[in-house]
């Protein structure tokens, strides 16, 4: 049986984004308030 | 379906004010989103700030109350991660510049290969409602034509994945070859470039 060198590469890569990217998302949520008035609406982060 | 009844659901809870909501929201589809970045641009970190920036957008919108309910929460998602993978190249592209003399003109010399504008976009739109319709798709089918196409995956490695015989995996590629084009007939739509 020839000896194979070669390495068989999965392609597959499966990621998840990490958690401190998460926790941002969350914190960011948490600090962004959108206010309407007179049909415009204003974004303000309150970090 | 049953996802899709979820996550809407979560989806009215977050507008209401539940930040718990989207916790959930994010940790539902945060491997496949990232997966699906990861795949078009090969690298963590970009991978990771696309990820961010995706979820920022979104956040944004249903915050604004201006996300419509009539489409689907995760095709919606991959959409604006997609636009944002198109952004990160469109920006990263490097375009080198040529004076040329009235002698000679550099591109007689170099071909252009790139696509003009018009074909871009007309490209733009055909891989986005190819998306929307790949959603459509049974679950196995969409996965083995994912993994086959997108992550030019050989069938013997999609089987490894899947945990099906590779006979099974080609099955299923072949049902969601036929399921596309019948979506594509059904919904009218031409996919030319």
């Amino acid at each position: 049986m020839e000896k194979l060198y070669t390495k068989n590469h999965n392609k597959c890569k499966l990621v998840k984004a990490k958690p401190e990217t998460v926790e941002f998302l969350l914190n960011y949520s948490k600090s962004l308030k959108i206010t309407k008035a007179k049909g415009i609406s204003f974004e303000s982060n309150m970090n | 379906m049953e996802h899709q009844v979820e996550d809407s659901l979560l989806i009215k809870r977050y507008i209401d004010g539940d930040e718990r909501a989207l916790a959930a929201l994010i940790g539902r589809h945060n491997q496949r989103i990232s997966s699906f970045i990861y795949s078009k641009v090969n690298d963590r970190e970009v991978t990771e700030d696309i990820f961010q920036d995706t979820f920022m957008k979104v956040i944004r919108t249903l915050k604004r109350g201006a996300y419509s309910e009539e489409g689907k929460f995760l095709p919606w998602v991959m959409r604006i991660s997609h636009n944002l993978i198109i952004d990160h190249f469109r920006k990263n592209r490097r375009l080198p510049m040529f004076e040329g003399a009235d002698s000679f003109n550099i591109f007689s010399v170099i071909g252009d290969e790139k696509l003009n504008i018009e074909k871009q976009i007309i490209k733009d739109q055909i891989d986005s409602d190819l998306t929307l319709l790949i959603e459509e798709l049974p679950n196995e089918q969409k996965e083995v034509l994912l993994m086959r196409i997108y992550r030019d995956m050989s069938f013997k490695e999609i089987s490894e994945n899947t945990g099906v015989s590779i006979n099974t995996a080609l099955g299923r590629m072949r049902y969601a070859l036929i399921n596309l084009r019948k979506l594509i007939d059904q919904n009218n739509i031409v996919l030319t470039n």
